[in-house]
């Protein structure tokens, strides 16, 4: 027998063990977002307080976080009072009802504080589905172009804000300061 | 007796619908009722992975399918529904995913294995039958001599 066939199992070991390494760092719940790099989906729809019509338009100018919540959702629950705190330190979130009850939601904003700029009202879920939302809470970073730059699936806490979001933001609102 | 059989045969097919979730949607004909159950079956949930959205009860398969019986009234074809639904939740909710360079492995790795296994077993075969290896397994004159000696002393000891 040739000897470098005994090296076969051991090579193949070696193969498997670094694909299985890798696989204990996936996120299979997390998927990669199809929107990135592509502008906001069109949409008309009022907003939650039912004073006006929002448009993809009304988003751009200037970087900012697009967060998908439903007061059906316990998670957004959690990540709420974080989202109050960073519109207190002045990042601009502006807020998707995604498939919910208006009054839950209008009900939700008053107890809990608002902390979107614009509160986008989604009750059938079609701009959701355009986004490729899959389920709450998502976060979406755009610019000021209104170019989806980055997505967060889950809820936006202390860590995930300074090692995802706000690295990406920063950079958005430097990039509009000439 | 008739009753029985009847409740049995109600009862079996339930047991059928059981695993789909429940739609109510009126197809024009069979052709489009078909397409509608395979793109249902060939797009994966994205919120249950491990699931069809024909077989998904999470409210984000329910929307999709609604949207593909949408776009099955709107005369779109099949290729259409997949782009769409690509294009928002990316090459993820494919069961087939298109044949690309990322996935030629994918498509074509098993057969490739399953060639080379089946080179292996032509190259173990022929090895086997080869005039080398039936030499190797028979025994020279001088082994067939020590082994007969061996055999001999073998017997004596008992």
């Amino acid at each position: 027998m040739k000897r470098w066939i005994m090296v076969v199992p051991l090579a193949v070991f070696l193969l498997m063990a670094v694909f299985l390494y890798k696989g204990l760092f996936l996120k299979p719940d997390e998927l990669p977002s199809a929107m990135i790099g592509k502008p906001f989906p069109a949409f008309s729809l009022q907003s939650v307080q039912g004073d006006r019509t929002l448009t993809q338009a009304d988003l751009q100018g200037r970087p900012a976080l697009v967060n998908v919540w439903g007061t059906w959702c316990p998670s957004c629950k959690v990540e709420h009072p974080y989202l109050n705190q960073l519109a207190e330190q002045g990042v601009v979130i502006h807020g998707i009802n995604y498939k919910d009850d208006n009054a839950a939601a209008l009900k939700w904003l008053a107890e809990f504080h608002n902390p979107y700029q614009l509160d986008i009202r989604d009750e059938q879920g079609s701009l959701g589905l355009d986004l490729g939302v899959y389920g709450a809470p998502e976060t979406f970073l755009i610019d000021a172009k209104g170019i989806i730059r980055y997505k967060h699936v889950g809820v936006v806490d202390a860590t995930v804000w300074r090692e995802q979001l706000a690295p990406l933001y920063q950079g958005l609102v430097d990039e509009g300061q000439p | 007796m008739k009753r029985w059989l009847a409740a049995a045969v109600l009862g079996l097919s339930l047991a059928g619908m059981a695993r789909a979730a429940i739609d109510t949607y009126q197809f024009r004909d069979d052709a489009e009722r078909e397409r509608y159950q395979q793109l249902t079956k060939e797009l994966r949930c994205p919120k249950c992975q491990n699931q069809d959205i024909a077989d998904s009860n999470a409210p984000i398969a329910a929307d999709l399918r609604r949207e593909i019986f949408r776009m099955l009234g709107e005369n779109q074809s099949n290729q259409q529904i997949i782009d769409f639904m690509v294009d928002r939740y990316g090459d993820f909710v494919r069961y087939k995913p298109a044949l690309t360079a990322r996935t030629w492995l994918l498509w074509f790795g098993p057969g490739v294995l399953l060639a080379g296994g089946f080179v292996v077993l032509a190259v173990i075969v022929r090895r086997r039958r080869s005039p080398v290896a039936q030499g190797t397994c028979e025994l020279s004159v001088d082994e067939r001599e020590r082994l007969a000696k061996l055999l001999d002393k073998e017997q004596t000891h008992d």
